[in-house]
């Protein structure tokens, strides 16, 4: 291996059972955040992603102090909070952004008191930063089945909903004028993102999650013009960010190692979703600079 | 007991009726929206659903949709009860408000209109694929079949969606206000596509407009709606001084300047929803 290479990949990183434990994981839940995420995107409910992550710190936080899986805490949090959200109706908005909001300070309230006493349990900081920023390094091959159940039925239920949930997410009308059954769409839609948002939770944090979530499939729609493209391309783009994402955080073993720890995966992974949604609009923003100098030429002339 | 003013009564040319509405009537909020509504669409005709805003032209379509109960009366399709899903009925909806970064192109959005009902992901299909482009040259919207919807002109996405209703074949196709927010030349456009599929495809045109006058050259018949209260006919037949005064339940003036209708209230002050229409005369108020 030329010392390049061997920079990049660091020695170890192929072999480490964890890196390849996170390596799968990160992989199966990028494709289903980027599938969701670009629905989410287009129904502009960005909002209710990021609630659903931020209330997966007091799930999290319950089953550390059970000692049950985190994962089990993020889903069932998620989904009892779709549920409610499903209750309080799509008929006013504004309505529906005050209930949601309440009801996500009291729940984050309620983690406050509950990551406290996970620290106290621990005398450790470990599991908030666990939960709120996430730490695929820690994920043991335990948790395999369960992300890959969630997995499967997350992005079973969007692949299966393409096509009446793509018409009915554009215009509702048109939708049903057809006879499609739009409140129901929206439900199954709503299941789909809360598992979704619990998978992302799991491997980049509560509060970090929608960056998962939105970032590829926002980067996607500035990249094709297809609905199947698009959804191709941000799980391509949640891939290639949590893997780039993983091998930087384990060459960052060596780079500040009196803790012999590395930088968190989280860290690197939202950056470079980042770095990508500004690269995307990097073609579209030249253009219309273009645009504009030309005609600022045709003024003048 | 019919307190609509009926010129022809229900038989509309050519055969047996694709849309028979039979004297629906629909409360909302305890307003009554629409009284005794009765009108009949023959096959391949061009229908005109005429009348100022608040007239109930929407409730009218949301009721011929099944999207809005009636309290009375009845809507048959084909001669036969409407279905919740319908296939004979196509619609073009009034508001369509896409932001440009959807990914969907011109030609996703026409092949939706065949199979957005089916679960899964469309498979791609050389019948598919043609029937798409069929619709797209249908409508002349080859030029920006790759282009995302949100893109395009308002004339350009009516075009769309119509190619988006009739790619499932359907016997009659709803428009709501669909000349609303278009220039002259793109309406005009709109229009006459309209008539060439009516006459080309047989297929019913209910197209509703606040003003009748882009459709007066192709319209085969006019259902004038004012106040939940209609009466259907031929234009001749309808816009007449006596038809449309007895339906607004006071003297209202039908005026022929240079082939164009003006519909004109003596006292202006007792209408509502004409706000949008020019002043003629301080006294007098053009009402379509």
């Amino acid at each position: 291996m030329s010392p390049l290479l061997a920079a990049i990949f660091a020695p170890g990183l192929f072999s480490s059972s964890l890196v390849q434990i996170a390596a799968l994981v990160c992989a199966v839940v990028a494709v289903v955040a980027g599938a969701v995420g670009v629905f989410t995107v287009i129904r502009g409910q960005s909002f209710a992603g990021e609630a659903l992550g931020d209330i997966g710190t007091t799930g999290g936080s319950v089953a550390y102090l059970i000692a049950a899986g985190p994962l089990w805490g993020f889903t069932a949090i998620a989904v009892a909070g779709a549920a409610a959200m499903e209750l309080i109706g799509i008929q006013r908005p504004r309505g529906r952004d005050v209930a949601t909001g309440i009801v996500l300070g009291a729940a984050l309230g309620v983690a406050a008191l509950l990551l406290y006493l996970d620290t106290v349990q621990d005398s450790t900081t470990g599991a908030t930063f666990t939960i709120v920023f996430g730490s695929p390094f820690t994920i043991t091959s335990s948790a395999i089945p369960l992300v890959i159940v969630l997995s499967v039925i997350s992005l079973g239920l969007i692949l299966l909903l393409f096509r009446p949930l793509l018409l009915s997410s554009i215009s509702p009308e048109l939708a049903a004028a057809r006879g499609i059954p739009v409140r129901l769409l929206g439900a199954g839609y709503l299941l789909a993102l809360a598992l979704a948002v619990a998978l992302a939770a799991f491997t980049i944090g509560t509060l970090l999650s929608t960056a998962l979530l939105v970032g590829p499939a926002a980067t996607a729609l500035r990249l094709t013009r297809s609905p199947t493209k698009a959804v191709l391309t941000a799980a391509l783009v949640g891939i290639a960010t949590t893997w780039l994402g993983i091998v930087m955080a384990y060459d960052s073993y060596d780079w500040y190692n009196e803790s012999g720890k590395s930088w968190p995966v989280s860290f690197f992974v939202v950056t470079l979703i980042f770095l990508a949604y500004l690269l995307a609009g990097l073609p579209n923003w030249r253009r219309r600079r273009a645009s504009v100098t030309s005609t600022d030429a045709l003024t003048r002339a | 007991m019919n307190d609509n003013p009926s010129v022809d009564g229900n038989a509309p040319n050519g055969g047996a009726p694709i849309l028979a509405v039979e004297t629906i009537g629909v409360r909302l909020a305890g307003r009554e929206v629409l009284r005794n509504v009765s009108f009949a669409i023959g096959p391949g005709e061009f229908t005109g659903l005429i009348g100022s805003n608040g007239a109930g032209k929407t409730t009218l379509f949301r009721v011929i949709l099944g999207l809005q109960a009636a309290g009375s009366g009845s809507v048959l399709v084909a001669g036969r009860p409407r279905a919740r899903r319908n296939p004979l009925i196509g619609y073009v909806p009034q508001k369509f408000l896409l932001d440009p970064d959807v990914p969907l192109r011109t030609r996703d959005l026409v092949g939706l209109g065949l199979d957005a009902h089916r679960f899964g992901v469309a498979m791609p299909s050389r019948a598919r694929r043609t029937r798409v482009e069929e619709m797209l040259e249908a409508v002349d919207a080859r030029a920006f079949a790759d282009q995302r919807v949100g893109s395009l002109s308002g004339g350009e996405q009516q075009r769309v969606l119509i190619a988006h209703a009739l790619i499932a074949r359907p016997r009659l196709l709803l428009l709501d206000e669909p000349l609303a927010n278009l220039d002259l030349r793109s309406g005009h456009e709109v229009v006459a596509l309209l008539a060439r599929i009516a006459a080309e495809q047989q297929i019913a045109i209910l197209i509703s407009a606040h003003d009748m006058n882009p459709l007066l050259g192709v319209m085969d018949r006019v259902v004038y709606l004012a106040a939940g209260r209609a009466v259907s006919g031929t234009v001749d037949e309808v816009v007449r001084t006596p038809v449309l005064s007895e339906l607004y339940g006071h003297h209202v003036d039908v005026l022929r300047v240079h082939g164009r209708v003006l519909v004109v209230a003596g006292e202006a002050g007792e209408l509502a929803g004409a706000s949008d229409q020019a002043h003629i005369h301080p006294q007098v108020e053009v009402i379509a």
